[in-house]
């Protein structure tokens, strides 16, 4: 009866590329020197769960990398080996290396072998220069000053083991078989395998697909004490495994070996206790085991854009307004038959409930594609700190509102934009630590995250205490780049929105990291693409906030219909402040030819949008028609229409798929009457309105 | 429809090359300000009837606007506008030929507003396509890929992709010239 595992292969790369994640995130947690037991845990399982993945699809590569990293994280955890700095590094380079190599075989594209081994060696030179005191390896190990040299270790360590295993009833549900775990000890040593079945219950209660026993096994002239527990590495968070020194075979030394350590050094005590410990490690991982899953369920979605994880109570919801549509249509087709005039106002209820029912069937079923920003957040603790330390600088980063959630499509189109934002706050905001002690500032570096919802939209926030933007510098390169003409006197708005503009750079040096002079432009480019805008705020000295303002969802949107001469717009919602009748002694005209108009103590551009659209049969008086006023990126405008309709709900569909964008038009709906409906872009208007 | 196929002697060129490329090829023919043209048929989707578009701001002049295709949009061009000629009342029988344009990046569904449509057209031979005669710079001549002689007439067959290429017709210059012309006329 051979399964076929092939099936399960996805799930394993799926499930190891998370537990990558899960190791990564734990490791940055780790701080070099204090060793956080549970953290350790953690990652220690993460690695151990992927080695036993690998070896079950015969993944060797994978299983003999991750078992050197395994190998590394048991010593750490066991507290023999001390976390230092570059040991997290090297074992952050080797998540990486693993990604790589899982990638790679799932692609099915050959594995970078050279890489593998150099890291490989890395880990293994870290294994031995930190041995301390302990049984494990022959080597002798280069001893910190704080403890004294081990006592010389039997090469030829305990290789007879008395192992006591009692797995839990589920052990088999999970594909289990003892006797296979029976079968590789005895390839280790002679093994001698006696089976206790007193809990067996009568065949009549008994569910034949849990297990009962438990068996006392003798192994002798095995191999390590390691050896013989990784046979057991599959089922250990699904037993109580003792595995102790079969004593009378065993040499003196041994158990000196573990005692004579508490003399000499607090650490050593640890080994001595290790087997109590060992014992409540086996509880601690089990119970540890299913919460580990636990987390990993909740994490936010996989990075992998074909499939998305949703919330159960978000599906519930969902089938729960399913089920009132379905009431409600019911309701109506009883209606429908034999309707009368008398039962008009019972119809009109009856389509106020479908229209009820389907907004909140609408909002309900956007929020599934609604994931939290942590998952794009998640990435930057990594990038901070790799960058921070390649550049020297001391950078702390502080995340706010990562669970502030925004459509699926448009996390993934400001991935890279907020990346990009990052690394420039890193290479060109912050200053190096002496710069910043100068400067009256702490050493430590800050870079601030922020994620909120406010009015509509969602706000991102990306901010530092560095140096802030050179105004001067960005003035001298827009002179030198003809962008900006001398004399005039410019905004601070104005000269910080040359950063955008591609190909100037005021860094004095092009790194790997930023400062050519390309990523600006393409990231509001990005940030606009998905209905968004930046802006930046900047203080000479004291920093710089870019603030990123995208909307809440990308499909649907309340619209207020508008005409200009023939033709049907539609205005956002969102972005009308009010709608007025023009007077004659509200209008001026700046210059001979702005016109603007006086609204709340503010003059407003008006923008005469049948111009801009070249509109034939439109009305041209300005008292005959409608002033909107709408906002966007904080200005205001008036937007001359002829009348306004109706409001309502529309889904937003794409111009650019089969014709092109159209500047000032944000996409094109399907009206009531069958008709396409623009619908426009306001601050692509606004922004049209300033150039002319 | 009645399908109508060439069996003319092949004039000029002949040999074995040609024999091996024959493939039956299909053309949907239509009428253009008097004159016979032809598309591939597989690149045709539908053909409807000729129904009010919404104007799109600052599109060429060629591009009427932009129509709902059973929920897609779909915009509309003008051939006659778009070969310079003079447009005409759209009447009854004015439809709307809906292809697929293929570009790098995907394929478009574009409406092309003709005359009339006329037969489907097979052509056996391929060495009836004869080379479009170059009348010098004045008028391009890329999107047209061959011609064939029928007993009725020419026929000129057109290259869709060509025709209707978006970066050729809705260049953000084509674009940014009219709009500016528009605004400098209204002030």
């Amino acid at each position: 009866m051979a399964i076929d595992i092939g099936q399960f292969v996805q799930t394993f790369f799926d499930e190891s590329l998370e537990g990558l994640d899960v190791m990564e995130a734990g490791l940055l947690a780790l701080s070099p020197g204090a060793a956080d037991l549970e953290q350790i845990n953690t990652i220690f399982r993460a690695a151990h769960s992927i080695k036993g993945g690998s070896g079950t699809f015969g993944f060797s590569e994978v299983t003999d990398f991750t078992h050197a990293m395994e190998t590394l994280l048991d010593k750490m955890r066991e507290g023999r080996l001390t976390v230092t700095a570059e040991a997290v590094n090297t074992l952050l380079e080797s998540v990486d290396c693993l990604r790589e190599m899982l990638v790679s075989l799932r692609e099915q594209v050959d594995i970078d072998n050279a890489q593998v081994e150099k890291l490989r060696v890395r880990l293994l030179r870290l294994l031995e220069q930190n041995e301390g005191n302990g049984t494990a390896t022959s080597k002798v190990a280069t001893a910190k000053p704080t403890s004294p040299p081990p006592p010389p270790s039997p090469t030829a360590e305990t290789t007879d083991w008395r192992i006591e295993f009692l797995p839990h009833a589920q052990l088999m549900h999970s594909g289990n078989d003892p006797v296979r775990i029976f079968r590789e000890l005895s390839t280790l040593g002679a093994l001698t395998v006696r089976a206790d079945c007193s809990r067996l219950p009568r065949l009549a209660e008994m569910n034949p697909e849990d297990c009962y026993l438990s068996w006392r096994l003798e192994l002798q002239n095995a191999a390590s004490r390691e050896a013989v527990a990784e046979v057991f590495a599959w089922v250990e968070d699904e037993c109580d495994l003792r595995i102790e020194p079969l004593t009378g075979a065993v040499p003196p030394v041994a158990p000196e070996v573990q005692k004579s350590a508490p003399k000499d050094t607090p650490e050593a005590a640890k080994t001595s206790t290790e087997e109590t410990h060992q014992g409540e490690l086996v509880l601690e991982r089990r119970s540890s085991g299913d919460r580990r899953k636990g987390e990993r369920r909740t994490n936010a979605a996989a990075a992998d854009s074909g499939s998305i994880r949703v919330s159960i109570d978000k599906v519930d919801a969902v089938i729960n307004l399913v089920g009132e549509l379905v009431t409600t249509q019911s309701m109506l087709s009883a209606l429908g038959v034999d309707f009368e005039m008398s039962r008009l106002d019972k119809l009109h209820e009856a389509l106020d409930q479908l229209d009820r029912n389907t907004r909140d069937l609408q909002e309900h079923v956007m929020r599934i594609r609604m994931l939290p920003v942590s998952s794009v957040f998640s990435r930057f603790p990594r990038i901070v700190h790799d960058v921070s330390g390649k550049l020297g600088k001391q950078v702390e980063l502080l995340m706010n509102g990562e669970q502030t959630e925004i459509d699926k499509t448009v996390i993934e189109k400001i991935g890279d934009p907020l990346v990009h934002l990052v690394r420039n706050s890193l290479d060109h905001g912050l200053e190096p630590p002496a710069e910043r002690l100068e400067q009256g500032k702490p050493e430590t570096g800050n870079i601030m995250l922020d994620a909120y919802h406010k009015s509509g939209s969602i706000f991102i926030e990306v901010a530092d205490d560095g140096r802030g933007l050179n105004r001067e510098a960005l003035l001298r390169k827009g002179l030198e780049n003809g962008l900006l003409k001398a004399g005039e006197d410019y905004s601070d708005e104005q000269i910080y929105e040359l950063i955008f503009h591609p190909g100037l750079s005021t860094a004095k040096q092009i790194s790997d990291v930023s400062g050519r002079g390309v990523g600006m432009d393409v990231v509001r480019r990005n940030i606009q693409d998905v209905g968004g805008n930046i802006q930046i705020a900047s203080e000479p000295g004291r920093g710089t906030k870019i603030t990123i303002c995208l909307p809440l969802t990308l499909a649907i949107l309340d619209g207020q219909l508008v005409t200009i001469g023939q033709d049907c717009y539609i205005i956002p919602l969102l972005s009308i402040i009010e709608s007025v009748q023009a007077r004659p002694e509200m209008i001026n005209r700046l210059a001979g030819k702005n016109e603007v108009f006086h609204f709340r103590g503010q003059h407003l551009p008006i923008l005469r949008l049948y111009e801009l659209f070249g509109t034939k049969g439109a009305q041209t008086d300005l008292e005959k028609g409608l002033l909107v006023v709408v906002e966007a990126d904080g200005r205001q405008v008036g937007l001359f229409v002829d009348d306004l309709l109706g409001q309502q709900q529309i889904s937003i569909k794409s111009l650019e798929k089969n014709f092109r964008r159209v500047p000032g038009v944000a996409g094109a709906t399907i009206l009531g009457d069958g008709r396409v409906g623009l619908i426009l872009d306001i601050s692509g208007l606004i922004r049209i309105n300033h150039t002319i | 429809m009645e399908t109508r196929t060439t069996d003319l002697a092949p004039v000029g060129k002949r040999g074995p090359q040609r024999e091996a490329a024959v493939e039956n090829l299909q053309y949907l023919t239509f009428n253009l300000a008097g004159e016979s043209y032809g598309v591939d048929i597989l690149k045709v989707q539908e053909i409807r009837g000729w129904v009010p578009v919404t104007k799109v701001p600052n599109a060429p002049v060629f591009v009427r606007g932009v129509m709902n295709l059973r929920g897609a949009i779909v915009p509309v061009v003008d051939l006659r506008l778009r070969f310079g000629l003079e447009s005409v009342e759209y009447t009854k029988t004015t439809v709307v030929i809906v292809v697929t344009v293929h570009t790098e990046q995907s394929d478009r569904i574009i409406g092309m507003v003709v005359d009339g449509v006329s037969d489907v057209l097979n052509i056996n031979n391929a060495a009836d396509i004869k080379e479009a005669p170059n009348f010098g710079s004045a008028v391009s001549t890329e999107f047209i890929n061959g011609l064939v002689a029928l007993d009725s007439g020419m026929v000129m067959l057109l290259d869709v992709d060509r025709l209707l290429s978006v970066e050729e017709m809705f260049s953000l210059d084509t674009v940014r010239n009219s709009s500016q012309a528009a605004l400098a006329h209204a002030s």
